[in-house]
């Protein structure tokens, strides 16, 4: 399928809009933009989602619980509320972990939940939360729990900050809860929020014990899916580089307690985790850096940038080392399955950070990506961190909380000098910032935040891309329109894509979807050809 | 171990439930839903619902699942979610253009005690409901029952909306309610019946809707499903047959109430006995001849369990799930001289509690069986620690036990994440019953030749 379309993106961005009634067209125009790089074009993103339009995107919750701390082996998840939303969280997202031994707590297999039913609706939950903690210790015996509110706990007034307060005294470990009610935000995204808050508040600088090593790193918003943590995690132990923790991925308790003592956060996903290294920034003085470790050269950039940082010259020369090590595979499998993908299209729909890195995985196998959007994201994951200052809070964020943050009178120790930053930042070190997607994309590319069903089945049949990316809810809508679909929530249970080995994962996974033979039997013999022209006489 | 923290020492819990055997209403809604043609389910709540929904029936089918949502804001939540849901109506039928909306609520719109009638009411009188178009709604309240209940509800909706008893003159068909089962057992179910010579209405029918073929082409609504015109005869019918007391039995007796149908409420035909009790009724309540063809269906399956007996016999089994399927299993098991002997769903029900009684009560094994508030997998894997079974039913969950105790799993009921085939070959009727004896033979063989000594490692089996 070609790229060239007779339609303009602009007449395209008509024709999506045509069937909605005024007031939805006049809303989603604004999440639809004709993408210019250089020309700061504005989108409109985490607004409210349009009632009954489709759209992608899942709650508050999923993003605390169900993305944020859920991948942590060792910190045991309550959820307060009626059993579907700790039912649906159960093992549902693919995050891998690899406990130290088989004796090492993991309760990522467990779902565990109040089962409210109506009478703690009418008379309160906060009775049964504490005797389910109790139970919970009873049964695990954790170091730490976390609660996590449902929509009715929230309506009901539960506080479930003064039980958690409470069950933490006369039990001895560290309970905290959320305010992850579904309602809360428009998006996923809230919950991240909500989630980095807590986190940062209950755990990260309990725990002063140094390691000892020259290059101590944190990675944010690396999530695991289908194993990416374990890739870069060993792509860091044969440079040298001291991961202390991940938030949240292959993750534990003791390292996020510890997670203050690295001198680095490397950001990964944006969206969900820039809270956390802003506040460790502020309270601790570590700098971040975005980094992407989708894509091989991506890889090696993002390598480069930390043995930069440091300013040593031995790391850079293991990380120079480990590059050439890995790249002549990854060249290989390139320009294979450049002989069978170069020139095919791409759309992705996904996340707050996918749609932008896995771009990055399609150039490199010479695919073109034609259109792309987030599903929960801000206006700075487009359009870049310039723009936070002009964004206006509405009344849906505005009851997240900002956590209001100072520079710990005791352990705030600035990484790097002012000086350093600014020679740092003057070699093109873009130290706490980021760029954003749009810049990234090509010229008349369409950006579209949010996107819905309906604007989904006519960007297939206008487009006919060779593959989209989007997740399980779009998968096989996607696929019954004759377009092969990748899913990039859960990998289609494949990966690693991190990495260089990821990348060579990805380059072979999407060339068998977009050259699988599979496709050209969707229409019978009869169907192709269905004047009988010769037959037997009968 | 995967679940290195269950021990064998059972502690009494009130209050927390650990690795649940159900789910909540609006899912059952939602599947109910789809299983009329040209509707689109609604989720009245916030977004997360409908987005979890559609996610675990999309995993469990590997086929779209559409379905809508008021997209509750915290504003909503504290004023009210009227604006949301007409807002939605309006957008629902404006950009997708279904026949019909069926709303269901969810814990949100419940808590904060919407009323639906009146706000559809309202949307209504605001014309956002186009000419000819339809509305039905339940109340499925996330902190009462289980996903089950939700089914039941909207399969009731169905009749309370629909149903008319038009000319008082009865029209030569049958209603049939299949209960909670897969597509293709509805198929299987209209099949039979169509051998049988009897004419069906068969409600809800997601066969068509969730096993769609391939063409090249999405539909936002498949050909399948059953017609509101078909619904609106089911007061007319000469009776109900409800399969499955607690997804059917609520729909059957509402249209008996309202339209005067007999309903005749039997277990879900799952088996060899309650497949027959399922045909000897069509048999009795329409005064026809059963079809040699169903009778050969049915020597075929008891040939098969004849044959195979030697491996079946006082197989200890546990097995989790929903009641209604539950019921009809263990009696299979049973038949088959197997050993159903720890039961555990999540569902409430003292009736359950009696029917299983009523099932294994007879046996010389002792069964532990429980149903409801501390009724989880967690307990269920505890008994299993305490002494083995030989074989897991129930859905995918089970395999991180099964792993753990190196226990063979037999995939059955919702959801089943990790396997095809339940969407396509049916496991009620004498055929399904032939399916369900085949899947847990061939755990049980491969077992034996996995670990049996190499001198008795046989080939004829």
């Amino acid at each position: 399928m070609t790229v060239e379309n007779e339609l303009s993106p602009t007449k395209v961005k008509e024709e999506l809009l045509k069937v909605f009634p005024a007031k939805v067209a006049r809303k989603r125009s604004k999440a639809i933009v004709v993408n210019e790089p250089g020309a700061s074009r504005q989108i409109q993103a985490n607004t409210r989602t349009v009632p009954g339009i489709i759209s992608m995107r899942g709650c508050c919750y999923a993003g605390c619980k169900g993305v944020v701390i859920g991948p942590t082996r060792d910190v045991l998840s309550i959820t307060h509320g009626p059993i579907g939303c700790g039912f649906y969280s159960w093992l549902t997202r693919r995050n891998q972990t690899r406990p130290a031994s088989d004796t090492d707590p993991n309760y990522m297999t467990y779902s565990t939940s109040t089962d409210m039913q109506e009478s703690e609706i009418i008379f309160g939950g906060e009775k049964k939360l504490k005797q389910a903690i109790e139970e919970a210790y009873e049964a695990f015996k954790p170091e730490a729990i976390a609660i996590h509110s449902t929509c009715p706990v929230g309506l009901i007034g539960d506080d479930v900050h003064q039980v958690a307060r409470e069950m933490s005294r006369q039990l001895g470990i560290n309970i905290f809860a959320f305010s992850c009610e579904g309602y809360k935000g428009v998006s996923q995204s809230a919950g991240h929020h909500i989630a980095n808050n807590q986190v940062f508040k209950h755990i990260v600088g309990r725990d002063d014990t140094t390691v000892d090593a020259k290059f101590r790193i944190n990675l944010l918003g690396e999530y695991n899916i289908g194993g990416d943590a374990f890739v870069i995690e060993d792509l860091f132990e044969r440079c040298g580089i001291e991961l202390i923790c991940t938030f949240c991925g292959n993750s534990d308790y003791e390292g996020m307690c510890r997670s203050h003592t690295a001198d680095l956060n490397l950001v990964m996903c944006h969206r969900s985790i820039n809270y956390m290294a802003d506040m460790m920034e502020t309270k601790y003085g570590i700098p971040w850096l975005k980094v992407n470790f989708i894509g091989a050269e991506a890889t090696a950039k993002a390598l480069r940038k930390i043995a930069q940082y440091f300013e040593s010259a031995s790391l850079a020369e293991k990380v120079e080392k480990v590059i050439a090590e890995e790249m002549p595979a990854v060249k290989t499998a390139q320009q294979d399955v450049k002989t069978r993908c170069e020139g095919k299209t791409a759309m992705l729909f996904v996340g707050g950070s996918r749609a932008h890195h896995y771009q990055e995985l399609f150039r490199e196998m010479g695919m073109k990506t034609i259109s792309a959007g987030y599903e929960f994201a801000h206006r700075d994951d487009y359009e870049g961190r310039d723009v936070l200052p002009s964004i206006k809070v509405d009344a849906d964020s505005r009851n997240i909380e900002e956590l209001k943050i100072e520079a710990d009178p005791k352990r705030y120790r600035p990484r790097k000098t002012k000086e350093q930053i600014k020679a740092l930042k003057a070699e093109g070190m873009a130290i706490g910032e980021y760029k954003g997607m749009m810049p990234d994309m090509d010229k008349n590319s369409l950006v579209i935040d949010d996107l819905n069903h309906y604007e989904m089945e006519k960007l297939l049949e206008i487009y006919k891309p060779d593959v989209y990316c989007a997740g399980i809810k779009e998968k096989y809508a996607v696929q019954k329109a004759g377009v092969p679909c990748k899913q990039l929530h859960s990998y289609d249970y494949g990966g690693p894509y991190a990495g260089f080995k990821g990348a060579v994962n990805f380059f072979y996974e999407i060339d068998r979807m977009v050259n699988s033979r599979i496709w050209s039997y969707v229409q019978a013999p009869w169907q192709q050809r269905p004047q009988l022209e010769v037959g037997y006489v009968l | 171990m995967l679940l290195r923290h269950t021990s064998s020492e059972v502690q009494q819990r009130g209050a927390l439930t650990i690795n649940p055997a159900k789910t909540c209403q609006p899912i059952g809604a939602m599947y109910a839903a789809l299983g009329i043609h040209g509707c689109m389910p609604h989720s009245h709540g916030s977004q997360g619902c409908c987005a979890y929904h559609r996610s675990a029936l999309t995993r469990h089918y590997k086929e779209p699942a559409m379905a809508t949502t008021s997209s509750f804001t915290e504003g909503a939540s504290v004023f009210g979610g009227q604006a949301n849901l007409v807002a939605a109506i309006n957008n629902i039928f404006t950009i997708y253009n279904p026949d019909i909306i069926a709303v269901h609520t969810t814990c949100l719109s419940e808590t904060i005690g919407d009323d639906i009638p009146q706000i559809i009411q309202r949307a209504e009188s605001d014309g956002k409901i186009p000419e000819g178009k339809l509305l039905i709604h339940c109340n499925t309240p996330s902190y009462v029952g289980s996903h089950v209940t939700g089914f039941a509800n909207m399969v009731k909706s169905m009749v309370t909306y629909f149903s008319e008893s038009g000319s008082g003159k009865k029209l030569n068909q049958v209603n049939i309610i299949p209960g909670w089962v897969e597509p293709a057992d509805m198929r299987e179910i209209k099949r039979l019946c169509g051998e049988m010579g009897v004419k069906t209405v068969i409600f809800p029918d997601t066969s068509g809707v969730l096993d769609v073929a391939m063409t090249g082409k999405a539909e936002h609504f498949p050909k399948g499903g059953v017609t509101v015109e078909a619904l609106k005869t089911t007061g007319d019918s000469k009776a109900t047959i409800a399969l499955g007391e607690v997804t059917s039995g609520p729909a059957a007796k509402a249209l008996d109430v309202k339209c005067n149908v007999p309903c005749e409420i039997l277990d879900l035909p799952i088996g060899l006995a309650a497949t027959d009790r399922f045909i000897d009724t069509l048999r009795k309540i329409l005064h026809i001849e059963v079809p040699e063809t169903v009778t050969e269906q049915r020597g075929r399956l008891l040939d098969m369990i004849m044959d195979t007996q030697q491996y079946t016999y006082k197989k200890r089994v546990a097995l989790w799930g929903d009641p209604d399927q539950l019921v009809a299993l263990a009696e299979f098991l049973v038949l088959l001289d197997m050993e159903p002997v720890y039961i555990v769903t999540g569902t409430p029900g003292k009736n359950f509690l009696k029917r299983i009684e009523k099932v294994i009560g007879n046996c010389a094994f002792k069964a532990e069986v429980k149903a409801g508030a501390g009724a989880d997998m967690y307990l269920m894997h505890q008994w299993i620690k305490n002494e083995k079974v030989d074989l897991l039913i129930g859905n995918t969950y089970g395999k991180y036990i099964s792993r753990d105790e190196d226990i063979p799993l037999v995939r059955f009921g919702f959801p089943i994440f990790d396997r095809v085939g339940h969407q396509y070959f049916p496991t009620v009727g004498y055929r399904g019953g032939m399916r369900l004896l085949e899947m847990i033979l061939n755990v049980l063989l491969d077992r034996q030749d996995r670990d049996c000594p190499e001198e008795s490692f046989e080939l004829v089996m």
